[in-house]
């Protein structure tokens, strides 16, 4: 193996590749090579390294230091001032404001040197993301050299099939898809479910607006998943899997073939595993993107070439799922888990996060927040910590409204609840759920009542149309709040859109119509005054509501929402 | 079978293991509403009508739901009082309110339903969809407007017809039911059925309208109107009045239709005692001369354009023998004229039927033998019963009258026609006389008979031995032609396929409701009028040996080639577009 005196990573994440980081990296190999320095230094493409507003990233080691916004016309001077002079490019620099947290005022913005030493990534425990940005996500040699297959091998020559699923139960890994499930109990119900065949399926749908982070774990990491669902395979009794993946997922599903393409060429896929007489067998089918088909059932339905609606429960997917075989389907993060957990053990995987809720979740933070991008953290860490602490905070010098926490059917948490701790059980008690993990951040510039009608409008969209209760009620729903925006809602309408959401709730056939009211009762609930202001009195304190009377204090203030 | 104890608003009940919810409130003697629940065909859970409290953290769709052990159920509690009131409240916030003009109205279950659920006004007044309906089929209308996307119409056209035509298109709120890419009825597969028709709860499916063109024809002077009565309709007819079902109204019928203004009222029972004497002989020489065997019945317009789009490699199969309706028709204008001495021009000739494929059948462009549209048009049993109900005819208060001739007089074993396996059983009375030369002991072949829904039996013809076959609903034709298309290792020599389930009384025509039950009751009335008729068998009816005496010759003979056989059109499953064929 060929040594190298630096590696310069550069991110290949859908984000990064947004803003040209092709053209930073090949400049990046020409100037190299220019300089003859294509035996000393290995420019390595890799997965997202999650501070995706600023990117292109690169990263310079063995130092670590962290190259933010980086053009193609910056790379010959990052060339010649850090990798011949050895000098740090200052003006391209990570900066972050540092105020104390929820503090407004700042000291000003201040450079950070190396990777760790940055709040982004210090306050970060990176399990399922410990390769994203790390490794070159197209080489399975570099996901082996970092422990990769290790936990496979490990299960399938010295452990039983039902020890990896007790393994798994032990851990009290919870589905990271939205539901939290326990995922070795879906597994053992798998396992102990009658028929020879059987399936396991990856849920890489990944529907919720916002959420982004099983597409940047597949691109920055796809043998991951391979070996979660080897895993997952192994445990339940499966020999064929297949990744769901929506069709927009290109770069994901084009590395992850690759990735299954070399498994099978390494024997790490397909018959006799690790020279056992485990089989396994891995296929990829994209869907078209509609957010029902991230419902497991609605799944099966569209991965068997049908309409993408909901199935009814029961029969569980455990007794009753693709094809009408025994099926354990887990989300993309839930099996980039797996491998260190197996590889590590449960009570390793226990030491991170909460009783409850142990291990880690990755967030995807965006919206009006410094730091935007993909993070993990152990479950338990307070919104606050991950807002003004590894978030960096609200920018432009506003403040902090509300974060809606998991997606569009999560609930939106206004600041006096920044101190909840972010796991399942606790965020349900707020009325919100941690869900796929996403994080919308929004200032005080955003009125509540037209972000309603953004979550309600797209709900109307999404509904598969099969039950009454969401296909009109999504409908009628949207309805109410748009009237709202327009100063056209009445204070009985607000009665009956209460009705309207708990019938909702309570009789929709999937979980799509009963968490649409979701972000309708939460705003209702800690922006009540905001509502009756449209509906009471025909305004709107941000002026965002055109047509609607806007205070003349909110007026100035109101830059970004009018 | 292992049994489930629960409890339904506290009344104890105890039900087979995996039961519904629905069977256990049942059982309890508590009636829990239900919409879009189609038992057997269409158990989806989906309008969230029937839901229930079962103590988990969504109320539950009892329709679907299983019953479990210790289960406690509550059907009437505030949350599901609720539920089930805004449900139906958002169903009729984008249902049309013309309910009074309605073909369903009176009969429609969404009305009922609000009524049962004391919905008074409603909470969510908005904006509606607004759909085009779609007139382009000959036999069925749809109307996405009132249309509550049930999908019961869906499941019966996949499930039990095996057509699949239409399905849901778009999402959400704009979900409509149509032939996939939105395309026309009459573009589609559909087959022109109409047990989509049976199963709408609203009025968002009905047939194409035939009764203003028939009130025109009986107000016009100058038109001698002519009309036919299927068989299956006599023991329907009834049930537009509130009658029973299975009654048989034959001679109430009759006298009816005179009082309507026709001019002529005959039987569709004397051309299907033709069509016996007519396949009959076909039959005998397919296995006498060698011909493609098995032999396939044609009376069912519905089944004919299955198999055109479906197997048309099978078409061969087919009896050329037009269906008694078309024979009927064509017969009318060229028999009856000729007798009565009318020009044919003027006359103009209904046919009653059970069916709405037949309003496809008559516009087909290879039933013109007579030179004229050989049946101008077709009524419904239920048309028929919305005329009567128009003009004041009560049937109950007329007189038994009698069918007029040429073409009134008909057998036992036409009356059958009506029923799963009548042809078959009607055909055999008379192949076993012809071959055997001996008279039937029993005329009955009740192994033709009942709900099965593929009937078999080998028939002993005095040594020569003839397997048959009977199907009833297009599902199970599905099965009867695949072990055709498989070589046909059951040796069928005669095959009776008909559309609709039950037969021609369960036809897409019928009143509603039309259900298994009800289907039993009409079959059982078809078989009584049967028996109380003195002929049995069709080559027995004397008017049937004048008609070939006078005017057809034999069977099978130049002048029936000409007016009561047909040929058929392969389709194939999709519809070549027109721009692609120009190019």
């Amino acid at each position: 193996m060929r040594l190298f005196r630096a590696h310069v990573l550069v991110c290949a994440g859908t984000n990064c590749s947004l803003k040209s980081n092709k053209a930073v990296q090949d400049r990046l190999v020409r100037e190299v090579e220019r300089r003859g320095l294509a035996d000393e230094i290995k420019v390595v493409e890799t997965g997202c390294f999650g501070l995706c507003e600023q990117g292109p990233t690169v990263v310079v080691y063995p130092e670590g230091v962290l190259y933010c916004r980086v053009t193609p016309d910056d790379v010959p001077e990052l060339v010649e001032e850090h990798l011949l002079k050895g000098r740090r490019l200052d003006r391209l620099l990570y900066r972050e404001e540092v105020p104390a947290a929820g503090a407004a005022v700042s000291a000003g913005p201040k450079a950070f040197q190396t990777v760790p030493e940055m709040n982004f990534f210090r306050g970060q425990v990176r399990i399922v993301l410990r390769n994203c940005g790390i490794i070159d996500p197209e080489s399975i040699e570099e996901y082996i050299a970092n422990g990769g297959y290790e936990a496979l091998g490990k299960a399938i020559t010295a452990m039983t099939p039902a020890a990896v699923v007790e393994e798994v139960k032990a851990s009290g890994l919870r589905g990271r898809g939205g539901a939290g499930f326990p995922a070795g109990l879906k597994w053992e119900f798998a396992a102990k479910a009658k028929g020879d065949t059987k399936y396991i399926v990856c849920n890489a749908d990944e529907g919720e607006p916002g959420t982004f982070k099983d597409r940047l774990i597949l691109e920055g990491d796809p043998h991951a998943i391979i070996e979660g669902m080897a895993l997952a395979a192994y445990a339940i009794g499966a020999t064929q899997g297949y990744v769901y993946i929506r069709g927009e997922y290109g770069l994901s599903i084009d590395r992850l073939q690759k990735a299954i393409n070399r498994a099978k060429e390494m024997k790490l896929l397909g018959r006799g595993i690790f020279g056992s007489k485990f089989d396994f067998d891995i296929e990829i089918r994209t869907g078209a993107g509609a957010y029902i088909c991230g419902e497991e059932t609605a799944l099966f339905e569209s991965l068997e070439g049908g309409r993408g609606e909901p199935r009814l429960k029961p029969p569980y997917p455990t007794d009753s799922g693709l094809f009408g075989k025994p099926t354990a389907i887990n989300n993309v993060e839930t099996l980039a888990s797996v491998a260190q957990i197996i590889a590590n053990g449960a009570k390793w995987y226990r030491g991170f996060g909460t009783e409850r809720s142990p291990g880690t979740k990755v967030f995807t933070l965006t919206g009006d927040i410094v730091n935007e991008g993909l993070i993990e953290v152990p479950m338990g860490i307070t919104l606050r910590e991950i807002i003004f602490g590894i978030g960096g905070g609200v920018p432009n010098g506003r403040s902090f409204k509300m974060a809606q926490s998991g997606g569009t059917s999560g609930g939106c948490l206004p600041a006096a609840l920044l101190d909840v701790p972010m796991d399942y059980d606790e965020l349900a008690k707020a009325g919100a759920a941690l869900g796929s993990g996403a994080l919308l951040i929004m200032d005080d510039t955003h009125c509540i009542v037209d972000i309603a009608r953004v979550f309600a409008r797209f709900f109307m969209h999404e509904s598969c149309g099969k039950c009454v209760p969401c296909r009109e009620g999504t409908f009628r729903l949207h309805e109410f709040v748009e009237n709202a925006t327009k100063g056209k809602a009445t204070p009985q309408d607000l009665q009956t859109v209460h009705a309207l959401a708990r019938t909702m709730a309570l009789a929709s056939l999937c979980p799509l119509g009963q968490a649409a009211p979701v972000p309708l009762l939460s705003t209702l609930q800690y922006f009540r005054d905001e509502y009756d202001q449209h509906i009471n009195e025909k305004r709107c304190p941000t002026g965002t509501c055109r047509g609607l009377a806007t205070p003349a204090k909110a007026l100035s203030a109101a830059g970004k929402g009018a | 079978m292992a049994t489930v104890k629960l409890t339904v608003d506290g009344v104890p009940v105890e039900v087979e293991a995996g039961s519904t919810v629905l069977k256990a409130a049942e059982k309890a003697g508590i009636n829990i509403p239900t919409l879009c629940y189609l038992e057997g065909i269409h158990e989806v859970g989906a309008c969230r009508v029937c839901v229930v409290d079962v103590g988990a953290k969504a109320l539950q769709a009892a329709c679907v739901a299983p019953v479990a052990e210790g289960m406690k159920v509550l059907t009437n509690t505030p949350a599901v009082r609720t539920a089930r009131k805004t449900t139906v409240e958002l169903i009729l916030s984008n249902h049309p309110d013309n309910c009074p003009s309605c073909v369903r109205n009176l009969n429609c279950e969404l009305q009922a339903l609000a009524e049962s659920l004391n919905i008074r006004g409603n909470r969510f007044e908005g904006a509606r969809n607004e759909w085009t309906p779609d007139v382009s089929s000959h036999s069925i209308v749809r109307d996405p407007n009132k249309c509550i996307l049930c999908r019961r119409c869906v499941s019966v056209c996949e499930k039990v017809q095996g057509v699949q035509a239409i399905g849901p298109i778009n999402r959400g709120f704009n979900t409509v039911i149509a032939p996939a890419f939105g395309e026309l009825l009459a573009d589609s597969v559909c087959v022109n059925c109409g047990q989509c028709i049976l199963v709408c709860p609203v009025g968002a499916l009905y047939e194409k309208d035939g009764i203003a063109k028939t009130w025109a024809a009986l107000s016009d002077p100058g038109k001698h109107v002519v009309v036919q009565t299927a068989p299956a309709v006599r023991v329907a007819l009834g049930e537009t009045q509130g009658g029973e079902p299975g009654e048989v109204v034959t001679g109430q019928m009759v006298a009816g239709l005179r009082r309507l203004g026709f001019d002529g009222v005959m039987d569709t029972d004397f051309t299907a005692d033709l069509t016996i004497l007519e396949e009959g002989t076909e039959l005998i020489e397919r296995l006498t001369k060698g011909g493609v065997l098995p032999m396939i019945t044609s009376c069912s317009p519905g089944w004919i354009k299955f198999i055109e789009h479906f197997y048309p490699d099978l078409l061969p199969n087919l009896s050329t023998c037009k269906s008694p309706q078309q024979m009927f028709g064509a017969l009318a204008k060229t028999f009856y004229a000729e007798k009565k001495g009318i020009d044919p021009a003027s006359i103009f000739s209904v046919s009653i039927m059970p069916c709405t494929a037949k309003k496809f059948e008559c516009e087909r462009p290879e039933m013109r033998d007579s030179g004229y549209q050989d049946v101008d048009v077709v009524l419904t049993t239920r048309e028929l019963g919305r005329m009567m109900k128009e003009a004041g005819i009560v049937l109950d208060k007329l007189p038994e009258e009698e069918y007029d001739p040429p073409m009134g007089l008909t057998t036992g074993a036409a009356v059958i026609f009506g029923a799963t396996g009548g042809v078959c059983e009607a055909a055999l009375r008379t192949v076993y006389e012809v071959v055997t030369k001996e008279p039937l002991k029993d005329v009955n072949f009740k192994f033709c008979r009942g709900l099965a829904g593929v009937k078999e039996a080998e028939v002993d013809l005095k040594g020569t031995k003839v397997k048959v076959a009977v199907s009833h609903s297009l599902s199970n034709a599905r099965k009867v032609l695949d072990m055709v298309r498989a070589g046909n290792p059951n040796g069928w020599a005669f095959i009776e396929v008909m559309c609709c389930p039950g037969g021609c009384i369960g036809g897409g025509g019928q009143p509603i409701p039309t259900n298994t039950a009800i289907r039993q009751k009409r079959i059982d009335g078809t078989y009584t009028a049967d028996e109380r008729l003195a002929i049995r068998k069709s080559h027995e009816n004397p008017a049937i040996t004048a008609i070939y005496k006078e005017f057809l010759g034999q069977p099978l003979g130049h002048k029936s080639h000409e007016l009561l056989h047909t040929k058929y059109t392969p389709r194939g499953r999709y519809r070549i577009r027109k721009e692609k064929a120009a190019d």
